[in-house]
C-alpha cells in the first residue's frame, strides 16, 4: 500500500518560510480552500497555514544550533485525528495514505485537533471546518500538469530542496532511502502515531588538519632567499692568513 | 466543498500563464504566474530560468497578497493647499496636471541651475535609464541607494580584484570545498544561494559562517564563529599573517596575476614615494588599464627586470636597491610587514574570537586551498600569449556582504577580504570566487564623474557621467576650492570613492543648503522618511522644515512608489507606480544584469496583469517627461517625443546612435541573430517573451575562468564591446590608486589638493595596504557609557520595508524584538519579552527584548524594517508594526560627531562614503513599570490616502472572485 509523504532535511533548511507561503498561495485557490486571514491589516492577524516553520534555539552560547523546523501534516499511519472525529470527515485514504477532511461532513468540533499531538490542524472560523495539509492531492494526480510539476507546492517552492516528496512504503523509492541511509526519524514516536513524514538531522562536516602540512617540502617561503650573497665588508680568515 | 481525488483542472480556458521575473525582493528569479479570470491564481519558480531553476522563496509567493494589497497608490496626487508635509492630506489630480506641473518645474530648473534638480531612487532595478534621465537633464545629483547599502563592497573588491559579489561575482559553489561566508545580509543573494549552499553541503563541502548572529544561513553551518561587529577587517588580517608567516599562500598565482612582486620605491625624499617603479624606456600607451612597465627583482640574475621578462622569476620578499641607489621592495614584502603586528593574538582580543580558532581558519582556508587543487581539462591562452593545458582551482569560497560593507572601516576590510582571497589564489577560478559579465573591469573601472563646476550647464548634458570610478585625485568632482559640487558630497575630499553616491545625506545636506540649496527633490522607491534614511525622526522634521518667509527648505517634494510608505506622507506630489506584474522592465547590461559564471545574462519582465487605477510605470514618467522636456535622448530631430512608450525605448535607444549596444543585449539585429551589439530588432521583446524573459550567452569553456588575464575572454569581450581594452587585469595587492590620494594630502602630488583639515584623514584611510581602525563613530563613543554593538539582520520572508503590506508575510514577521543574550537582562534586571530601553548618544528607542544564546553577547540585534509609522503601508493605526514594532534608525545618525577632522561629515566609509548604520554604540536599560507598554518614538497617524485600497476585516483570497467578490 502507498504511503505519500514529507522528508524534511534539517540539514539544509534555512527557514526561509518559501514552504509556508508557497502552499498558502496554492492552496486558497484550489480544492483545500480557501485559507483566510483576519485581520490581515490590523492588529495581531492570524490566518490559516497548513504549514508552518518554528525557529529554535538549542544549547548555550558559543555553543548554539540555531534550528528552523517545519511541520505540517505528518500523515500518520495512525492517525489519532480519525477515529476521533463524529461524523467521520476526517479519513486517511486507502489509495495513498493522505489524511483529509471532507468539508461538507465536517462540522468544525475541533475533537481532532485535540487528538493531534503536532497540533498541525486550523480550525478556518468562517467556513467552520477543519483544514490541513492535503499533500496538494490536487497537483500530485493532475495529469495536465507537466510531470516533474505534480508534486506539493512546498517541495517545487523549496530552494534548497530541504523537501522530499513520495511514497515511504516502496523501500526503492528515493525517501525510503534517504531515511535508510540519512538517519530519517519520526516525531514523538512514543505516541504511537506512525508519522509519515520523516525528518532528517543535522550532520557536520570536519576537517582535520595533520601537523606536516603546515611544513611542506614546497613551501614557497623557501623561495624567498637570496642566492646570490652580498660580498661580506667583516674580517674572514682569508683577510688574515696564507696558510 | 470536498477535495476530489480527480483534481479541479488547472489549465482550463479561464486560466492563462504567462512569465516573468519577479520584484519581491532584488534577487530577480525567473515566475511563472497563472491567473484565473485574470486574477493572479499562482506564482511558481520557472523551472527553466537559470537563476532560480524553478524555486521561489516565502516572498515571491506572496505576490498575490503584494498585487491586491490595499496599501496600493491608484491615482496621481497632490498635497492639499494648507496642509503640512506629513500630515498626508492629499487630494486626486490627473496625470496630465502632474506633468505640467513636473514639467513646467524641471524646465525652469535646467535653463537655470540644473543641479537644483536631485533624483535619488531605492532599489529600483533600472540605474541605466534614471542615470541617463539625470545626466541628460544635466544635473550631477543623481544616485540610487548604493551608498548606504553595500556601495563598500563593490569599491573594495572592485579596486583590489576588478569584480565584487553579488550581480558581479559570487562564490562557486558547485567546486568549492570550504565556504566561508562572512556578514551576509540574507537577501544578497537569496535564491540562487539557497540553491548553491544545499548542493554545497550535500556534497559533503564544509561550511563556516562568520557572524555575531546565528540565523538563515548560518543556522546550517558547520561551525558558528561569532564575531564583534566592525572588527572583521582584524581577522582578515590575522589570517593574512598566519598564511604568509605558514608559507599557505599561492606563490605562483600572485606572481603571475598580481602587483605582489612589483617593486615600490621606499624613497622617502621622492615625490613617487610609495609608488611602482616605472622603466622610464618604455613607451606605454595612456588607457584604463595598468601598463606593464614595472619591475620585478629577478631571482636568478638577482637583477632588476620587467614584469614582461620570460623565465624570470620574482622575489616576492626581501629589499634591494636599484642601480640608482632607490630603495625598493615587493609590495608582497610591504603586506608581509604590515601584518607582523596583526598577530592572531592581538586580533583575538579585538574579534572576540579565540586564538586557536583563528590560526585554524588560517590552515583550513591555507590547506585546502593547497592540497585539495582542481585541474579542469580545459585549454585556454594567456594575455601574454602561454597556454594553458588545465585551468586550475583553489577550492576555497567566501561569500560577504552588508555585514563587511555597512561599517566605516568597511573599505579597508573589504580590501583585506580581496587579498585573503588572492593570496589563497582563488580569484575567478573553480570552488573561488568566479565573475559575471559585464566583469572583471579594469581596476578601477573606466567611467569617470565629472571634474568640477564647468561640466553642469544650463539646458546641457551632463559631461561626464553622474557616477564612476576615480583612479586619481584629479578625477574628483570639486570645484576651484577643492569643495564638492555634488548636493551629497561624493566624490568630494570628503568621500574621494564614493562610486554610488551618499544618497543618506541628501536631505540633511539640502535642508542645510550645503553645500548649496536644492529646488526639487524626486525620489523614487527609497522611504527616506523611515527605514531608509539614518536620524529617522530629525530627517521627518528636515523635510516639513521652512524658512523665516514661509518657504519649505526643500522647496518641492516628488516622490514615485507603488504602495503608501512613510515618505509618500512628506511628498507635495505622489506619483502612482505600478506593480512588477504591471510592467515592463529590464535587467540590463547596462546596470545589474543577472548573469551567471558561464557568461552574460540579462532578462526583462512584462506585464501579467493590467496596471491597477490610474498606476504608472515610473520609466513611462521618465520617457514622457524626458520628451515634454526635450532632453536629446528622449526627442527627435524635431524635437518631438522620439519613444512611444517605455517598451518603444528599449527596443530602440542605443547608447551612441549606431552603436548597437542597448539596454538588452540579447535578439539584437534586425532578426535577431546577433548578441550583444547589433541593430534594434523590433522583435526584440517578443523574443525575450518566448524565452522565459531571459538571454543567456554561455561562453566557450575556455573563456570562463581566469578572465582577468584570458586572452580568449578579453578579446571576445572587447569585440562584444563589453570593454574598450584587452589589457590583463592584475590585482591590486598594493594600491597604487589609493597611494596617490594619500601623496596628494601629503602634498607630494600637483594637481587637486585636500582641503587642510582632511589632509590628515585622506593619509590615514588611503593607505595602499589593509590596515585595521575601530569604526568612526566607535571612535568617537564612549564606549564606557554605550558599550553594546548595535545591528539589524534581515529576515528572509521580508524585502526592506515592502512587505508588511502583505497580508500574508506580515503574519510571520508582525513585529520585532530586540535579541540579546541573556547575560545583559541579568544585568540589567530585566527579563525575556521585558521592555527596555535601547539608547545611542544619538536617541533611545523603547522596545520588547528577547534573550537569545545564538548572539555574541556584546551585541544586540532587530529585524530590519518590520517596525513602522502609525497607518503607513496600508494598515490600521493600531497595528502591531507601529504599536510593538520599532526601528533603529533611530539610534543611527547620518553625520558622525564634530571631530578633528571637522564638522557635518558623513557617518560613512571615508573612502567610498558608504554609510555606516552598524557602527552604532548603545546600552539597554529596563523600562520604568510606568512606561506605556507600547514602542518609542511614536508618530501621528498617516490617514489612508485618496486611492488605496479598502481595509477588509478579514479576507479569504480565492482567485478570479476576489476583487469581484467585495
Amino acid at each position: 500500500m502507498t504511503q505519500l509523504a514529507l522528508i524534511i532535511d534539517l540539514n539544509v533548511c534555512v527557514g526561509c518560510h518559501a514552504c509556508v507561503t508557497s502552499c498558502k498561495e496554492w492552496n486558497t485557490s484550489g480544492a483545500a480552500g480557501t485559507m483566510c486571514d483576519d485581520n490581515p491589516y490590523g492588529q495581531d492577524p492570524t490566518g490559516t497555514f497548513f504549514n508552518r516553520v518554528q525557529t529554535y534555539e538549542v544549547g548555550q552560547f558559543p555553543y548554539t544550533e540555531t534550528v528552523h523546523f517545519p511541520k505540517s501534516c505528518l500523515h500518520c499511519e495512525e492517525p489519532p485525528c480519525v477515529p476521533v472525529c463524529p461524523t467521520g470527515a476526517s479519513y486517511k485514504r486507502e489509495k495513498d495514505g493522505i489524511v483529509l477532511v471532507d468539508y461538507d461532513k465536517c462540522i468544525g468540533c475541533r475533537y481532532c485537533s485535540w487528538a493531534c499531538p503536532y497540533g498541525v490542524r486550523e480550525i478556518d472560523e468562517h467556513e467552520k471546518v477543519m483544514k490541513k495539509c492535503t499533500l496538494c492531492v490536487d497537483r500530485i494526480y493532475d495529469e495536465s500538469l507537466p510531470e516533474a510539476e505534480r508534486k506539493p507546492a512546498c517541495v517545487l517552492a523549496c530552494p534548497t530542496s530541504a523537501r522530499l516528496f513520495g511514497d515511504v512504503h516502496d523501500p526503492q523509492s528515493e525517501v525510503s532511502v534517504t531515511i535508510r541511509e540519512e538517519g530519517g526519524y519520526a516525531l514523538m514516536p512514543e505516541w504511537g502515531t506512525k508519522p509519515s513524514n520523516h525528518y532528517l538531522p543535522r550532520r557536520k562536516t570536519r576537517m582535520h588538519i595533520h601537523e606536516d602540512e603546515l611544513v611542506r617540502a614546497d613551501n614557497p617561503l623557501k623561495k624567498e632567499q637570496r642566492e646570490h650573497a652580498e660580498p661580506i665588508d667583516a674580517t674572514t680568515l682569508d683577510d688574515s692568513t696564507s696558510w | 466543498m470536498s477535495i476530489q481525488t480527480a483534481a479541479v483542472s488547472e489549465t482550463d480556458s479561464r486560466t492563462e500563464v504567462k512569465n516573468t521575473t519577479c520584484y519581491m525582493c532584488a534577487c530577480r528569479c525567473g515566475i511563472r504566474v497563472t491567473l484565473r479570470d485574470g486574477e493572479v491564481r499562482y506564482i511558481q519558480g520557472n523551472p527553466e530560468h537559470p537563476l532560480n531553476k524553478g524555486v521561489i522563496c516565502a516572498k515571491g509567493a506572496s505576490g498575490i497578497m503584494k498585487q491586491y494589497s490595499p496599501a496600493r497608490l491608484t491615482k496621481p496626487l497632490r498635497r492639499k493647499a494648507g496642509a503640512d508635509r506629513g500630515d498626508a492630506e492629499f487630494e486626486e489630480i490627473s496625470w496630465e496636471e502632474t506633468f505640467q506641473i513636473i514639467a513646467d518645474r524641471l524646465a525652469h530648473i535646467r535653463e537655470t541651475d540644473p543641479k537644483k534638480f536631485a533624483l535619488f531612487t531605492g532599489r529600483d532595478q533600472m540605474q541605466a535609464l534614471t542615470g541617463l534621465f539625470a545626466k541628460q537633464f544635466g544635473t550631477p545629483n543623481y544616485a540610487a541607494h548604493g551608498g548606504f547599502c553595500s556601495v563598500n563592497m563593490a569599491t573594495g573588491m572592485i579596486y583590489t580584484i576588478g569584480g565584487s559579489f553579488w550581480e558581479f561575482g559570487g562564490p562557486d559553489l558547485e567546486r568549492a570545498k570550504l565556504f566561508i561566508m562572512i556578514g551576509t545580509a540574507e537577501d544578497h543573494h537569496s535564491n540562487p544561494m539557497k540553491v548553491a549552499l544545499s548542493r554545497f553541503k550535500r556534497n559533503g563541502g564544509r561550511f563556516i559562517s562568520i557572524n555575531p548572529v546565528r540565523t538563515g544561513y548560518s543556522a546550517i553551518a558547520d561551525e558558528w564563529v561569532p564575531i564583534k561587529p566592525g572588527t572583521d577587517n582584524a581577522l582578515f588580517l590575522a589570517i593574512i599573517h598566519e598564511l604568509i608567516n605558514q608559507g599557505l599562500y599561492d606563490r605562483d598565482f600572485l606572481v603571475q596575476y598580481t602587483n605582489a612582486a612589483e617593486l615600490v620605491n621606499l624613497d622617502e625624499a621622492s615625490d613617487d614615494f610609495g609608488m611602482f617603479v616605472r622603466i622610464k624606456e618604455m613607451e606605454v600607451e595612456e588607457g584604463c588599464y595598468d601598463p606593464q612597465n614595472k619591475l620585478w627583482w629577478d631571482r636568478l640574475s638577482d637583477s632588476p627586470v620587467n614584469t614582461l621578462t620570460e623565465k624570470a622569476d620574482p622575489f616576492l620578499l626581501g629589499e634591494f636597491s636599484l642601480e640608482d641607489g632607490t630603495p625598493v621592495k615587493p609590495s608582497f614584502q610591504l603586506l608581509k610587514e604590515r601584518v607582523e603586528k596583526y598577530t592572531p593574538e592581538w586580533a583575538s582580543t579585538i574579534t572576540g574570537i579565540p586564538v586557536d580558532t583563528i590560526k585554524r581558519l588560517a590552515y583550513e582556508m591555507g590547506i585546502t586551498a593547497r592540497d585539495e587543487k582542481i585541474e579542469l581539462p580545459i585549454a585556454w591562452t594567456d594575455v601574454w600569449g602561454n597556454e594553458h593545458d588545465t585551468v586550475t582551482g583553489n577550492p576555497v569560497a567566501f561569500h560577504a556582504m552588508r555585514g563587511l560593507a555597512a561599517h566605516s572601516n568597511g573599505f579597508q576590510s573589504i580590501r583585506g577580504l580581496s587579498i585573503l582571497m588572492t593570496l589563497l589564489g582563488t580569484i575567478d577560478r573553480p570552488g573561488g570566487f568566479r565573475h559575471k559579465a559585464p566583469f572583471p573591469r579594469p581596476i578601477p573601472p573606466c567611467a569617470k564623474p565629472p571634474k568640477g563646476p564647468q561640466d553642469v550647464q544650463p539646458n546641457t548634458p551632463l559631461n561626464g557621467m553622474p557616477l564612476g570610478w576615480p583612479a586619481d585625485p584629479n578625477d574628483l568632482f570639486v570645484d576651484e576650492n577643492n569643495e564638492p559640487v555634488r548636493i551629497d558630497k561624493a566624490f568630494s575630499w570628503e568621500y574621494p570613492l564614493s562610486a554610488h553616491g551618499l544618497m543618506h545625506n541628501v536631505i540633511t545636506n539640502a535642508h542645510r543648503g550645503d553645500p548649496y540649496s536644492i529646488d526639487t527633490l524626486l525620489i523614487f522607491m527609497s522611504n527616506m522618511a523611515w527605514n531608509s534614511t539614518m536620524n529617522t525622526d530629525e530627517v521627518r522634521k528636515m523635510l516639513n522644515d521652512k524658512n523665516e518667509d514661509g518657504d519649505y527648505k526643500i522647496p518641492f517634494i516628488i516622490v514615485s512608489d507603488a504602495f503608501q510608505s512613510e515618505m509618500t506622507a512628506f511628498a507635495d506630489l505622489i506619483l502612482p507606480d505600478t506593480t512588477y506584474l504591471e510592467r515592463h522592465d529590464v535587467m540590463s547590461m547596462l546596470d545589474r544584469p543577472i548573469s551567471e559564471y558561464d557568461g552574460p545574462v540579462d532578462s526583462v519582465r512584462v506585464p501579467v496583469v493590467p496596471p491597477t487605477g490610474e498606476c504608472k510605470p515610473f520609466q513611462e514618467v521618465l520617457i514622457e517627461l524626458g520628451a515634454r522636456l526635450k532632453l536629446p535622448a528622449f526627442v527627435n530631430d524635431k524635437g518631438a517625443k522620439k519613444y512611444r512608450n517605455y517598451p518603444d525605448f528599449i527596443t530602440n535607444y542605443e547608447v551612441e546612435p549606431g552603436s548597437g549596444i542597448g539596454f538588452l543585449a540579447g535578439w539584437r539585429g534586425k532578426g535577431g541573430e546577433q548578441f550583444m551589439k547589433g541593430e534594434p530588432n523590433p522583435s526584440q521583446w517578443e523574443m525575450y517573451e518566448k524565452n522565459n524573459c531571459v538571454f543567456h550567452y554561455e561562453l566557450p569553456k575556455s573563456y570562463q575562468y581566469m578572465r582577468n588575464w584570458n586572452r580568449g575572454y578579453l578579446k571576445w569581450a572587447q569585440e562584444h564591446r563589453l570593454t574598450r581594452y584587452e589589457e590583463p587585469i592584475n590585482i591590486h595587492i598594493y594600491s597604487e590608486v589609493l597611494q596617490k590620494f594619500r601623496l596628494a594630502a601629503q602634498g607630494k602630488r600637483a594637481g587637486k589638493q585636500p582641503p587642510a583639515h582632511l589632509r590628515k584623514r585622506i593619509e590615514t584611510h588611503f593607505d595602499p595596504l589593509p590596515f585595521y581602525s575601530e569604526t568612526l563613530e566607535g571612535q568617537l563613543t564612549d564606549k564606557h557609557k554605550y558599550p553594546l554593538n548595535a545591528l539589524t539582520q534581515r529576515p528572509m520572508a521580508m524585502y526592506h520595508s515592502w512587505d508588511s503590506q502583505n497580508a500574508w508575510l506580515r503574519q510571520i514577521h508582525t513585529y520585532n524584538y530586540l535579541y540579546l543574550h541573556p547575560s545583559l537582562g541579568q544585568k540589567h534586571g530585566f527579563g525575556d519579552g521585558d521592555w527596555i530601553w535601547v539608547e545611542s548618544m544619538h536617541g533611545k528607542v523603547r522596545c520588547m527584548c528577547r534573550f537569545s544564546e545564538a548572539v555574541e553577547p556584546g551585541t544586540v540585534w532587530t529585524w530590519n524594517s518590520i517596525g513602522k509609522a502609525s497607518g503607513a503601508w496600508g494598515l490600521d493605526k493600531d497595528a502591531n508594526e507601529s504599536k510593538q514594532g520599532f526601528l533603529l534608525n533611530h539610534l543611527i545618525a547620518e553625520e558622525l560627531p564634530a571631530g578633528e577632522d571637522g564638522d557635518h561629515l558623513s557617518n560613512s566609509d571615508p573612502l567610498s562614503g558608504q554609510a555606516g548604520w552598524y557602527d552604532v554604540r548603545v546600552r539597554v536599560y529596563k523600562a520604568d513599570e510606568t512606561d506605556e507598554k507600547i514602542s518609542w518614538p511614536q508618530f501621528d497617524s498617516m490617514p489612508a490616502l485618496p486611492g488605496t485600497g479598502i481595509r477588509r476585516k478579514w479576507q479569504a483570497y480565492f482567485a478570479g472572485k476576489f476583487t469581484r467578490g467585495k
